[in-house]
């Protein structure tokens, strides 16, 4: 039973209660630029889950079977960086060759993901601060991933209604892009950990 | 002195360019974590356009990149582990965000786009306005959202000594969602529309 309390707690908070975007600030440069219209805007929501999960796994592995045993925990920023650009280097190749279709819709979003700060943050936060075990690591990365997904996918909508909405001049584009998502972001701070508490107990 | 100034306004690396934008919403609660984040990028904008300036014939164009990426990696390790030595309690408020340079847009941005071209002396010009003019954007959005959302402004806080001004009435009554991240991207927005309207009144 804990086991599951602590899989629901996982997702519920990384979804929600701390949302990448919304609560944490991290991925804020995509979430600004690619949420113009729907499909990109999910392209990039997956594009980025699938990269945040194998991140966070093979930093993971990286950080504590190699660094901490050789003492030298203060490499991880290179290592990690290091790891994430190949990875997405990686998956680049990969996508490319099995599935065409894909590797077009996500076009220039993927080698951009090296530097979403998501991807390299969510790693850091759950290797380095919170430590969390191996499974429990990469179940919060998928979750901060899905999270992503959905905030850049509310976004977007929003956006695509603000286009045909009148908008005061000075505000125009990326100003009330910014605004919107404060105004969700305060949406947002509905979920909290208290709401958690009631949930998993 | 045009390469110098240009970071300032015109191409204000927050403001006009919206890079660098995830710690620029995030460590923006309070004055002093702006000053402290500013300072942070200006040392490893600086150091690293020097040093790919310096590099610049010697880097092979196929693997610019992971090269620009670790001499960038190295001196924010070297930030990070400067803080933590002689500024503890800043490295805990800036917590993951001090690695999370690293993958600071404008760092990797103006290395491509200046110091790869550029002669070292013009690339630490370059370096240190765009780190000015991120820092003073920086402090922008802190004042706003200090001032707001808790009534106070702190300039200098380590251990004991801490220098803060206490703003009557405000303080005792803030508009506390300003210090909450939906009130950094209200905040944010407006800086941008403010922005906008004057660098378009200019032309």
């Amino acid at each position: 039973m804990e086991v599951i309390s602590d899989i629901i707690g996982i997702v519920f908070t990384y979804v929600l209660v701390s949302n990448v975007i919304l609560t944490q600030f991290l991925g804020l440069c995509p979430f600004i630029g690619v949420s113009k219209n729907t499909e990109s805007a999910v392209g990039m929501g997956f594009a980025v889950t699938f990269v945040i999960t194998l991140a966070t796994l093979f930093t993971w592995m990286l950080y504590n079977w190699l660094l901490v045993p050789a003492g030298l925990e203060y490499l991880k920023v290179i290592s990690f960086i290091l790891v994430i650009a190949s990875l997405v280097q990686f998956v680049e190749m990969f996508v490319k060759k099995n599935s065409p279709s894909l590797y077009k819709a996500l076009g220039i979003y993927l080698p951009l993901i090296t530097t979403n700060c998501a991807v390299m943050g969510i790693a850091l936060l759950v290797v380095e601060v919170e430590k969390l075990s191996l499974f429990n690591s990469v179940l919060a990365g998928f979750s901060a991933g899905i999270g992503f997904l959905v905030a850049i996918l509310l976004m977007s909508a929003i956006r695509e209604q603000l286009e045909i909405e009148w908008v005061p001049k000075g505000l125009k584009g990326t100003p009330i892009a910014f605004i919107s998502a404060g105004l969700m972001a305060m949406a947002f701070m509905a979920f909290d950990k208290a709401l958690l508490m009631n949930l998993v107990g | 002195m045009k390469v110098f100034t240009k970071g300032l306004f015109k191409e204000n690396p927050v403001f006009a360019i919206a890079l660098g934008l995830c710690p620029a919403l995030a460590v923006t609660s309070m004055v002093w974590n702006a000053i402290g984040m500013g300072f942070g990028v200006i040392f490893v904008l600086v150091c690293s356009n020097l040093m790919i300036s310096l590099l610049r014939n010697f880097i092979p164009d196929e693997v610019h990149i992971p090269a620009y990426i670790v001499v960038i990696a190295s001196f924010v390790t070297i930030v990070e582990l400067l803080m933590k030595a002689y500024l503890p309690s800043l490295a805990a408020s800036l917590g993951i965000f001090i690695p999370l340079i690293v993958v600071n847009c404008v760092i990797l941005g103006r290395a491509e786009a200046f110091a790869s071209k550029n002669t070292p002396l013009d690339s630490v010009l370059d370096g240190l306005g765009m780190g000015i003019g991120f820092t003073l954007a920086l402090i922008a959005i802190a004042l706003v959202r200090e001032v707001l959302g808790s009534g106070q402004i702190t300039l200098f806080e380590q251990g004991a000594s801490l220098i803060r001004i206490k703003l009557g009435p405000l303080s005792d009554n803030p508009i506390r969602v300003f210090a909450f991240p939906a009130g950094a991207l209200i905040v944010m927005g407006y800086f941008k529309a403010l922005f906008e309207t004057i660098s378009k009144r200019r032309k």
